[in-house]
């Protein structure tokens, strides 16, 4: 990257917020505009980095449609202080926007393929444009499947988003760690599912999303299953800063996330994850 | 339509298990069938019974003082519900609800045991494969005890 372009890449472009929407207790959907006009364009899995006024800055993968032009969509977890203030702006207000970065999922790949998605948590949103894209032209796939843990029914993400995604061709199967029984769901974790899902391993590439425990024992049962590390793909996380590949924040071993990720073939990470010290 | 034995054969649990070891698991076995929210059993009842799902899926549950009833986990086809009839006291540790119309293989505990003790190949094979089917649901529930999803796990 030329010193121009990363400065350019270090200047945040202002965004309005359009719409905001209530997903659970602490979740929320942001809706942005730019204020330049100028719509964004983005590839399923890639990142911004945004921040509210004073707040801090943070990486927050895009949960919106690629096919949609203009407004960026974000899905937010109110955790940590910029979080918390990114939450709270409220329609109308600015919010600082940065990217978008990183390297995107392998749709482009999948032709032909089966796609097992495998989501945990707030690993959903940036699993979205993913999923939008390959409904989007459905016939190209074959079986596509979702797996998606959650800590309860209520923290389950776009509820009436999974049954539309279902009527259209994706298998959906649900899971949560603990529910009342009231819940006529699925109550375990997701390496349970993948060990009873219907699969053919040699046609089958997974994408995972979600706390990187939860990957690991989740891509132990893919494993299991006979899928390979490289028809296996995750979203990673950490302390990404400058997401240009220069503060060395979020280096793994010898790759940094934020310019070389967040996706990567578990082909490439398990040898380093696999160090406890990283 | 199937016999028990082979129904037995097909489920991950029993099978490759020999023909004769499966006639003698499937001459403890009947076919039964539970209403959707209804009981299989109860915690501190007898637990003289296990059961081999065939569709549908039951729930095991407690009740939590101030909590009312929690689902613990969930099993679905193929899944084997119930190790209390293999250790003594012999006694159910929670309750457990079908979720939807259910239809089960229902062994008798007892009936089983006691062909374990007089055959002890068909014994280990059993206790084997039974001790893999709590290895992993052991290690799935040290996985959600972990709460990964808890705010505190968030970066």
């Amino acid at each position: 990257m030329s010193p121009e372009a990363a400065i350019d890449a270090m200047v945040p472009a202002q965004f309005i917020l359009r719409a905001k929407r209530r997903e659970s207790a602490d979740t929320w959907t942001l809706e942005l505009e730019p204020r330049s006009g100028e719509p964004s364009r983005f590839a399923p899995g890639q990142f911004m980095m945004l921040s509210a006024f004073g707040s801090g800055e943070v990486p927050i993968s895009i949960s919106g449609d690629p096919g949609d032009d203009g407004r960026l969509v974000h899905t937010v977890r109110a955790v940590g202080l910029a979080t918390r203030a990114i939450c709270e702006v409220g329609p109308g207000q600015m919010l600082q926007v940065r990217g978008p970065f990183g390297r995107p999922w392998p749709v482009g790949e999948l032709a032909g393929a089966d796609v097992l998605v495998l989501a945990g948590g707030i690993g959903l949103p940036p699993l979205r444009p993913a999923i939008l894209t390959l409904l989007a032209d459905r016939t190209r796939y074959g079986r596509l499947t979702l797996l998606y843990g959650s800590r309860s029914p209520e923290q389950l993400l776009y509820p009436r988003e999974l049954e539309q995604w279902s009527a259209r061709g994706l298998e959906v199967q649900m899971t949560v760690d603990s529910a009342g029984p009231e819940w006529l769901g699925h109550v375990g974790v997701v390496p349970r599912l993948v060990r009873q899902a219907k699969l053919d391993p040699a046609g089958t590439v997974a994408m995972l999303c979600g706390p990187e425990v939860m990957m690991r024992f989740a891509v132990a049962a893919l494993h299991e299953r006979g899928i390979g590390s490289e028809r296996i793909y995750v979203s990673m996380e950490r302390n990404m800063q400058c997401a240009i590949g220069l503060c060395g924040h979020c280096q793994l071993g010898p790759t940094l996330i934020c310019r070389d990720g967040p996706v990567y073939r578990w082909s490439e990470l398990e040898r380093w994850l696999r160090i406890k010290e990283l | 339509m199937q016999t028990l034995d082979e129904l037995i054969a097909a489920s991950p649990v029993f099978a490759g298990l020999p023909a004769a070891h499966l006639q003698l698991i499937a001459g403890c076995g009947v076919n039964e069938r539970f209403e959707a929210g209804s009981y299989l059993f109860h915690e501190g009842q007898d637990a003289d019974r296990f059961y081999l799902i065939r569709e549908g899926s039951i729930a095991l549950e407690v009740a939590v003082p101030g909590r009312g009833r929690r689902v613990l986990e969930t099993l679905g086809q193929g899944e084997v519900v119930g190790w209390s009839w293999l250790f003594e006291p012999y006694r159910w540790q929670f309750d457990g609800r079908a979720v939807q119309a259910t239809g089960v293989i229902s062994f008798d505990g007892a009936c089983l045991r006691g062909k374990c003790d007089s055959d002890h190949e068909l014994g280990y094979e059993l206790m084997r494969r039974f001790a893999a089917s709590m290895v992993e649901r052991l290690q799935a529930t040290r996985l959600q005890l972990l709460d990964v999803y808890g705010a505190a796990n968030v970066p």
